[in-house]
């Protein structure tokens, strides 16, 4: 290998003074492990710095009444009272939650059959193509989904919104989930922006498990005569149940804590839970980023923390779970 | 379609031909009606420039740059005058983020000034760092603007209806409560989104202090008097946009929309925009004359904090605002302080000058000189500046 | 038994059937999903193209927003700055905790720090963007340095992460042979694992750039945006260009949509040119692949 020989070259060439003054092995040990304790210090840190920030707000209305209440009405908020909180968060929770079901229901089973089709069914020269591109959908960044959601997507989706509203939003009881009129701006828009932004992450994981699931399996089924498909079910879908579990989570994750682009599409109402998803709405994320630098009211900005507070919870929550899930997966 | 631009006359034609030729070359050909006729004689042109010259003499002053924030609503007044003074060498950086956010950030101390549309009250001081000059420094009108294909005609809204629609108790065009107002006119069976501010706003406080005294359906609503008002209010319904811009945005993109905005945004923007029926019972198209009305015999209090809502004149158009500065009275930076001054002192002489070009309404005589009178209380450390 | 053969065939001819459709409901999905990015990329150079001007790099937005011209020089000079201190304050922390993660790290405290890196890319941008708001902006005012802090948490997990993983596809020869010359273990990772693995670090390093050029949400609450003016001052409120695409694109003046669809088109491409520079990089590593 060249590489060795050059490796040679450098281990004999004569040091200059560059490399001495870094000091011995002990210290190069030393500082590397100091640097590794930067990212358990920062995550501690945002979890106190935000409980400090929010400490005002929670002492004022108490810790948990944020949680039983889904009005956010800052203007009512006054100094002098403590009850009702009017910064109740429940429907922010909500909004979070309902967007991100709406994105993994639309996700998952594209991104899996898109991963797929390309470690199974696509012509061997193209597979890293196929995945190249489905990679690129990652790389545009929210404010540009969001931008593009306003002016692309929303006319795109009015049909399918009135649509619903027409049909689904006129059956008794499930209909006030789907009850119109569809303006654009709603969960509905906000979840399937999503989508898209998580897709490429579910599909990537996907890939990479399905490419590890064992090939004596997939020999073995195709010699038993198994079709292609079969192959793929039995083979490679089935054993890696877990895996695109984890995977989805990963992308669940990722979609909890979007924030520009939904802001731009979800119609910002922070007033109460829209109980339809074709109504306006706001996510945990999306409230901080509107108000976040013009929160005047008092106790407003230490409410603003405590939402992210919470998300910053819920966000470590799903993704200690996912990271679990996918490490579990890949020491099978 | 009487167009935006139709309605304020050849100045703001060839203006906006200059600054959105895109949006321009959209606006259908001027085939346009005549709008009311009572409300087109008053709005024929523009108000003369006032031409003022009583400026606080220039101050020296090593400062070549300022920082601002706060209200969206004299944001593209704001850029006018930034822009107009960096020929000066002193670079205004003025960030259009809210009035909210301007209040904050002065209370904060983060920027040299803030302004807002909704002046600062005695609580909002009481978290400052001490005592602020709060200076208007231009008048303008909030304006009912909407996105109905296919009519034609400007709406006539009253506040009872205009409260009704925000309050999410009139949720079709084709509302009795509209339809009557507007005889004659086709109103589709849509349903209304009504768009408001996501942001603390003084564009809000001004348009809700007008709809708490005139519609009680918007009041009871909204649970009472001291909740219907302020920069910002518990919106029923509806989406949020961010600043000005973002009501605009959105009323621009969905059909059926409903918001406020202060005028120049509607007109660059080509939006079509309601007549409001004022206190004397009659409906009033925004433009300059009618804001001018409004504040016509407004005995102005000394710090400067009034109303202009619901004004009394038969012309006065019933949603007007202004907008001020909020600059800390005792400034602790020498070039900080003559820069801050220089500039205000500018813009409330010069800068009148130029509002028209931006559908703004200048100061009247009394207000500006009580506004110059108003900059002269700044101290340093202390010390008056100003002999 | 004729029957019974006819019987097996017809079934395994339903079997390849259901394969076939199968397969073709597979590639309908994959040619959806290249249909919405072509949907997304399409979209952008068009709108972008069509708002595009020479003058777009080189002068700042035009006072009035309703105004045709200008562009986003001061906001791509912004994001120049803040990305570039965030890679200053990134880089060195995330190489330094990778060689501990692949050369030194063994057992709890090491597991510990790898979860957890996985554990921070997940967080929310806001939040990260609200937490340096409470330990800088509330102290030192919005800047661009605070911007730089919040991106600096953004890339550092994702630099971490690929330069671990392309510290270990290092082969152990090259470790032992260095060892076995006498070389201590910190020049043996500095002059031989470290330059090994470098055309991946790099790789790794264009991503996190590519990630942080977009980032738009922490940077509301650390840069705050400086809309007319070129700041150079990382002290100072700076703009940066996702700040003024997300600023302009909300609003509903046509010629701010056109400066924020010119801008668009530019973040766009800058990512996209850095990640499949990135890619030619990494096809350059002879660990990597």
């Amino acid at each position: 290998m060249s590489a060795q020989s050059d490796l040679t070259a450098r281990v004999t060439r004569p040091r200059g003074r560059v490399t001495q003054w870094v000091g011995g092995d002990g210290l190069f040990r030393a500082v590397v492990t100091l640097c590794s304790a930067v990212v358990l210090v920062t995550i501690v840190a945002m979890v106190i710095f935000l409980l400090v920030q929010g400490f005002d707000a929670i002492r004022h209305y108490g810790f948990f009444s944020f949680l039983t209440s889904a009005r956010w009405a800052p203007s009512e908020a006054d100094p002098t009272q403590s009850s009702p909180n009017p910064y109740g968060i429940l429907q922010f929770i909500y909004g979070t939650l309902i967007t991100s079901l709406i994105a993994m229901l639309l996700a998952v089973p594209v991104a899996v059959a898109v991963a797929l089709y390309i470690t199974n069914f696509a012509p061997l020269r193209l597979r890293r193509g196929l995945s190249s591109l489905v990679d690129l959908l990652a790389a545009v960044p929210s404010v540009v989904y969001g931008f593009w959601g306003i002016f692309a997507l929303i006319p795109a989706l009015k049909p399918i919104g009135d649509f619903l509203a027409a049909t689904l939003g006129k059956i008794p009881i499930i209909g006030v989930a789907f009850s119109g009129p569809y303006f654009g701006y709603s969960y509905f828009t906000a979840g399937v922006v999503l989508a898209i932004m998580v897709l490429p992450i579910i599909a990537a994981v996907c890939r990479e498990i399905f490419a590890t699931t064992a090939t004596s399996w997939k020999e073995a089924a195709t010699a038993l005569g198994a079709t292609p498909w079969e192959v793929a079910r039995v083979a490679v879908y089935r054993p890696s149940r877990t895996g695109i579990l984890g995977a989805s989570i990963l992308g669940l994750g990722r979609a909890l804590g979007e924030t520009i682009a939904v802001t731009m599409v979800i119609g910002n109402s922070v007033l109460a839970i829209n109980k339809s998803i074709l109504g306006q709405g706001a996510t945990m994320a999306s409230v901080i980023a509107n108000e976040f630098t013009e929160a005047t009211e008092p106790f407003h900005l230490q409410a603003l923390f405590v939402v992210g507070f919470w998300l910053l919870i819920v966000a470590l929550i799903v993704n200690v779970i996912a990271r679990r899930i996918v490490a579990a997966q890949a020491a099978r | 379609m009487r167009t935006a631009t139709l309605r304020t006359g050849a100045v703001a034609i060839a203006m906006l031909g200059l600054l959105d030729a895109c949006g321009a070359a959209d606006t259908p050909s001027s085939a346009a009606t005549s709008s009311t006729p009572g409300a087109t004689a008053v709005c024929q042109g523009t108000t003369a420039n006032p031409g003022y010259t009583n400026g606080i003499a220039n101050q020296p002053s090593q400062a070549t740059s300022l920082s601002g924030a706060g209200s969206t609503f004299v944001a593209p007044m704001m850029s006018v005058w930034t822009s107009g003074y960096a020929a000066k060498g002193v670079q205004v950086a003025y960030q259009s983020i809210g009035s909210g956010g301007g209040i904050k950030q002065v209370q904060s101390g983060t920027v040299d000034f803030g302004d807002s549309d909704a002046y600062m009250k005695d609580s909002d001081i009481a978290l400052a760092k001490g005592p602020i000059l709060q200076v208007p420094l231009v008048l303008a009108p909030v304006v009912v603007t909407y996105n109905l294909p296919g009519v034609t005609t400007a709406l006539k809204l009253d506040g009872e209806t205009v409260g009704k629609i925000f309050a999410g108790q009139i949720t079709s065009w084709d509302d009795p409560a509209i339809k009557s107002q507007n005889s004659g006119v086709s109103l589709p069976t849509l349903p209304i989104a009504t768009v408001h501010r996501s942001d603390g706003s003084g564009t809000t406080d001004i348009f809700t202090d007008f709809l708490t005294k005139e519609s009680p359906s918007w009041v009871t609503a909204l649970g009472g008097a001291t909740k219907s008002r302020g920069k910002t209010v518990a919106w029923p319904s509806g989406i949020g946009g961010k600043g000005n811009e973002g009501v605009s945005g959105a009323v621009g993109q969905t059909s059926g929309a409903i918001g406020y905005v202060e005028l120049g945004y509607a007109l660059t923007q080509h939006l079509s925009y309601a007549d409001v029926k004022n206190k004397s019972g009659a409906y009033i198209e925004p433009c300059n004359q009618t804001v001018l009305a409004a504040s016509s015999g407004v005995t102005y209090p000394a710090d400067l904090r009034f109303d202009l809502t619901d004004a009394s004149d038969t012309h006065a158009y019933p949603i007007t605002g202004t907008t001020w500065a909020l600059i800390y009275q005792n400034q602790t930076s020498a070039s900080k302080a003559a820069a801050l001054l220089n500039f205000f002192s500018w813009v409330l002489t010069s800068g009148q000058d130029q509002t028209s070009s931006v559908n703004y309404q200048p100061l009247g005589k009394d207000l500006q000189r009580k506004c110059i009178d108003q900059l002269k209380k700044m101290t340093l450390n202390g010390q008056p500046i100003v002999q | 038994m004729s029957a019974l053969a006819a019987e097996i065939a017809a079934y395994t001819a339903k079997r390849r059937h259901r394969s076939a459709v199968a397969t073709a409901m597979l590639a309908l999905m994959m040619a959806a999903v290249i249909g919405v990015l072509a949907w997304v990329l399409l979209y952008v150079a068009v709108q972008g193209f069509s708002a595009l001007t020479p003058g777009f790099f080189v002068s700042n937005p035009p006072g009035n927003p309703g105004a045709i011209g200008g562009g986003f020089a001061n906001g791509i000079l912004g994001s120049l700055i803040i990305v570039g201190l965030a890679a200053l304050i990134s880089v060195p922390i995330g190489i330094l905790t990778a060689i501990y993660l692949a050369e030194y790290g063994r057992g709890r405290w090491s597991n510990t720090v790898s979860f957890f890196t996985d554990v921070l890319i997940g967080i929310p941008t806001i939040v990260t963007g609200a937490f340096v708001y409470s330990i800088w902006v509330i102290r030192f005012g919005f800047s661009g340095f605070a911007g730089s802090l919040a991106l600096a948490i953004v890339m550092l997990p994702l630099i971490i992460r690929t330069t671990t993983q392309m510290l270990k596809l290092v082969p152990d020869e090259l470790r032992e042979a260095s060892l076995a010359l006498g070389a201590s273990q910190r020049k043996t990772v500095l002059r031989i694992v470290l330059p090994a693995a470098l055309p991946g670090i790099i790789t790794g390093l264009m991503l996190a750039i590519a990630r942080a050029m977009g980032e738009t949400a922490p940077l509301l609450l650390t840069a705050l945006g400086n809309e007319l003016f070129t700041e150079l001052n990382p002290g100072k409120r700076m703009s940066t260009l996702s700040l003024q695409i997300f600023n302009n694109a909300i609003t509903g003046f046509r010629a701010g949509q056109a400066r924020a669809w010119a801008g668009a088109l530019t973040l766009v491409g800058i990512v996209l040119v850095l990640t499949v520079v990135a890619r030619f990089f990494a096809r350059r590593s002879r660990v990597a692949r």
